[in-house]
Formats: C-alpha cells, structure tokens, sequence
C-alpha cells in the first residue's frame, strides 16, 4: 500500500500539486486521472520519487520516502516496477535479455534459476515465441508486454505504469489493459496507472483519482464515476460521443 | 548555459560514472563489447586513413626536401617524425571523435529520449557508472593499440609510396630508424590516453544531457564532437609542452 499525505509540489512560482492525500491499495489497480497538464505526472513522479515534494508525505507501507537514507531508497528500487510509455526497452538487448537485465543487475539467485523466472514472465505475458527478438522487431503492444515482463521479473511490491496504452489500437490497450489487472491481483501488487484513457478507467478501475488543476478532484471506483457528482471529472469521462451515449443509457436505466 | 554549468555538470556526472560497480560481472560484459564497438570496429579506419596519410605526407617531403645539401634519409625521418609526434595520436584521435565520439552521444542520447535511462534509474542501477564506465575504460583500453597501428601503417604508406620510385626505399628505410627516439612512441600513447578519455567522456556527457526528440540528440552528437576536438587540440598544447618540451 501507498499513502500520499497532503502532498504539496510547486516548480518555481506555480504550483502543481496542492495538498493531494490518497491512498493506493495493494492488489487493486489504482488509476490517477485527469486532463493533460492537471498534473497526474507530477503526482505520480512525486510518488516514485524522481521529483521531491515540498510539504507531506509519501509512505510506502509506512515507510517515509523522504526520510530513507540512500541504501533504504536503493532496495526499494527493487521492490518497484515501471511500465513506461513508450516502453523503455533497451535496443541493444532482445526481448529475454530486457527481462533478465533486473535479475543480472539484483538477483543473488542461480543462472538456472534466472532463466525459469525470465521464463515464466515472458509466459505470463504470452511473449515466449518473441523472446529472441529485438525490440524494433516486435509490435507496439508487444513491447508493451515485453516491458511488463521486465517490470514483473524482480517480483515487486509496486507496479507503475504510465499511460500504458498511449499509441495502441483498442482491442491491444485492453490486452495491456487486462494483463495489469490480472498482474496485480495475482501477485498483490500495488499498482499505480496514470492515464486518461477511459475505456482503461472503466475497464480496470478498483480505485479512481480524479487530479483536476493540481487539486484532488474525486476519488471512488469505476462504477460509482456515474453518480461522482463531480461536473469537472464528467466533462472529462465523458467527453466523446461514445461515452455520452453510454452516460444517456445507464440515466435511461 | 554558461562554461562554469558545463564543468559543473560534467564533474558532477564523472563522479557518479567513477563509483563502485553494481555488479564486476556486467561491467566486464559490458566493457568487452565497448572495446570491440569502439576499437576493433576502428582498426579498419585506423589502417586506411594512416595508410594514405603516411603515403601523402612521403611525397610532400620528398617535395620538401630536395636540396642537394640534405641527405636523402631525411624523408623518411620526417615522414616518422611526423607521424609518431602529430598524426597518429592527435590527428587520429581527432578523427575517431567524429566516429566514436558520436556514435557515444548519440547512443547515450536516444537512451535519454526513449526514457531507457529513467527506466535504469527506477530500477535502482547507477545509470551513469553502468552506461558511461565501460565506454572511457574500453575506448582508453584500446586507443595504445590503435595507435601502434595507426604508426605502424603510417610508415607502411610511405615505403609503398617509395617503392614507386619517387625515392629509394632503402633510404626511406634508413630515414624511419635514424636517430629513432623511442620516447616519442610513450609520449604519443599517453597523449592517446588523455584523447580517449575526453572522447568518451565528453560525447557520454552530450548524450547523458540531451533531452527533446531526435534533432536534440543530432544536435548533442555534433556538440560532443565539436567540443572534444577543441579540448583535445587544448590538452594536445598542454601535455606536449608537459612532456616533450
């Protein structure tokens, strides 16, 4: 579990955050959404800890970021996964040599026990027949696999994922979509995706926070998006067409 | 930004590349590959361009150096002179900055845009020391070997050129031992040392540093390669008036 406690965050004289508290429950896909530049970034920067927060708190299962000395920080690292936008995989490693670069890099355990954890990742993702490509040779969505099996590999505690379906077709972003889900609850991961992707919203939702001009706007699950009350979270769910009609329908019901 | 932020953030980087490995075993891995990139994948340049540099640099002394007065030896002592003090570890280095200086910074600077450094430093790795180390320990590895070579077929040119007739090649071949000095080979290679160092280190720099899109890493790939020349043509100043003068 993490805990974001009246998180303040300002770059010079504008402030981006403004004493933000949630808390984002482990085996639960968590979502930050909001409108570009409302400053679900920030936040969730602020949370992996690349960007240092003015005022609060960011407790990881009670831990105080701020407060772990650099070796604290360091083993945390490993306890963190993270699925990129746009993937992140290195070019220069195929598909298996991503996967196994964390457990080259922290993994104390035998080679033979390396090769069945990279295994059973790319398994888990349906990326075994890929695992001798390269990066550059798959598709997007199956890079987008390949760098969950990557973010998976060294068994973290946490999972973040940056607008994990950005440049995919809908029927890959929920596959991608569904893969984290089911990720998440498997191995009860806390898992944070910042995104404002709506179909993803409703499609994996346990928990919602809607980030509005750098104020916490609403927070609850996909189902009770309907009756959020929060004109400023509808104007943003609800923006096209599609999911007009889809509102219009469940008023109708 | 101003010179003074330049050195600060390169001083700041350096100390970060310059720390204890996560891991010998990749950093081994890692600095065999930077050696075959950057060295063994220049030893054809090396030996082409020394070849027709040490060809050209013959006929213009044999040009030079036709006084009667002169002995005919003469040719080939400068034409080695030449080489060994200037052309195969300025000149060269100079050369193997435009082709592993950008290759360095362009590397570095398509990890950075693409997110694959974030992503190394969210996994806890000294993303510095595991990208940049292997790259300065593998390129100062291998630029002594370059430059024996880059010497050896420099000389090689001007006896294929004097073999053609423009001179004796028994006179030539008496020229390159007379009066051979061997520190000049020592004094090269530690110039080289230095070269490689800033190649590496300043083009890691550039790419560390790019961020933006594709032009801004063209762009970082054309700093690295303007500015480690000009820091080595001012470090080749300093350490020839430190060793030679």
């Amino acid at each position: 579990m993490i805990e974001v406690k009246n998180v303040t965050k300002s770059f010079g004289d504008l402030t981006v955050l403004h004493d933000i508290s949630a808390v984002f429950e482990s085996g639960k896909t968590n979502l930050i959404i909001g409108q570009s530049g409302s400053g679900k970034t920030v936040l969730m920067k602020s949370v992996i800890g690349i960007h240092q927060v003015d005022e609060g708190q960011i407790l990881y299962d009670g831990r105080d970021l701020a407060k772990m000395t650099k070796k604290e920080v360091g083993i945390l690292r490993r306890e963190v996964g993270m699925l990129f936008q746009g993937s992140a995989l290195f070019d220069s490693m195929t598909v298996e040599q991503n996967v196994r670069f964390p457990l080259e890099m922290f993994s104390d355990k035998s080679k033979q026990e390396w090769d069945d954890r990279v295994a059973f990742c790319l398994n888990r993702v349906g990326l075994s027949h890929a695992a001798k490509l390269y990066p550059a040779e798959i598709s997007g969505g199956m890079q987008k696999r390949a760098a969950i099996a990557r973010a998976i590999v060294l068994q973290p505690k946490y999972l973040f994922c940056d607008e994990p379906n950005s440049g995919l077709d809908p029927k890959t972003s929920l596959t991608i979509d569904q893969l984290i889900h089911e990720i998440t609850a498997e191995f009860d991961i806390t898992t944070i995706v910042n995104t404002h992707d709506m179909n993803s919203v409703m499609e994996i939702g346990d928990k919602v926070i809607f980030i509005h001009k750098g104020y916490k706007g609403w927070e609850g699950d996909k189902d009770s998006i309907f009756e959020s009350g929060n004109q400023d979270l509808e104007d943003l769910v609800f923006a096209s067409n599609l999911y007009k009609k889809v509102k219009k329908y469940h008023n109708l019901k | 930004m101003n010179f003074f932020e330049h050195v600060g953030k390169y001083s700041r980087l350096m100390a970060g590349v310059f720390t204890k490995p996560q891991r010998w075993g990749v950093l081994w891995k890692q600095y065999l590959k930077e050696i075959e990139k950057q060295g063994l994948q220049s030893i054809l340049l090396t030996i082409i361009i020394s070849i027709f540099i040490g060809s050209a640099i013959t006929m213009q002394m044999v040009l030079n150096t036709e006084n009667p007065m002169l002995p005919k030896y003469v040719t080939g002592l400068t034409t080695r002179e030449t080489l060994l003090l200037e052309f195969s570890s300025t000149i060269l280095c100079l050369i193997l900055a435009g082709k592993v200086g950008s290759n360095i910074a362009s590397e570095i600077g398509t990890m950075r845009i693409t997110e694959q450094i974030d992503a190394l430093k969210i996994m806890g790795v000294n993303a510095e020391n595991y990208l940049i180390l292997p790259k300065i320990l593998g390129f100062v590895t291998i630029i002594p070997v370059l430059v024996i070579f880059s010497m050896f077929f420099g000389l090689l040119g001007g006896y294929i050129i004097a073999l053609t007739g423009v001179l004796s090649p028994s006179q030539y071949v008496m020229g390159i031992q007379y009066a051979f000095n061997p520190y000049y080979v020592t004094y090269s290679v530690i110039k080289s040392l230095f070269f490689a160092f800033i190649i590496s280190s300043v083009s890691s720099y550039y790419g560390y540093y790019a961020y933006g899109g594709a032009l801004e890493v063209g762009k970082a790939s054309t700093n690295a390669v303007v500015n480690s020349s000009i820091i080595i043509l001012l470090f080749n100043v300093i350490l020839t008036d430190l060793l030679l003068v």
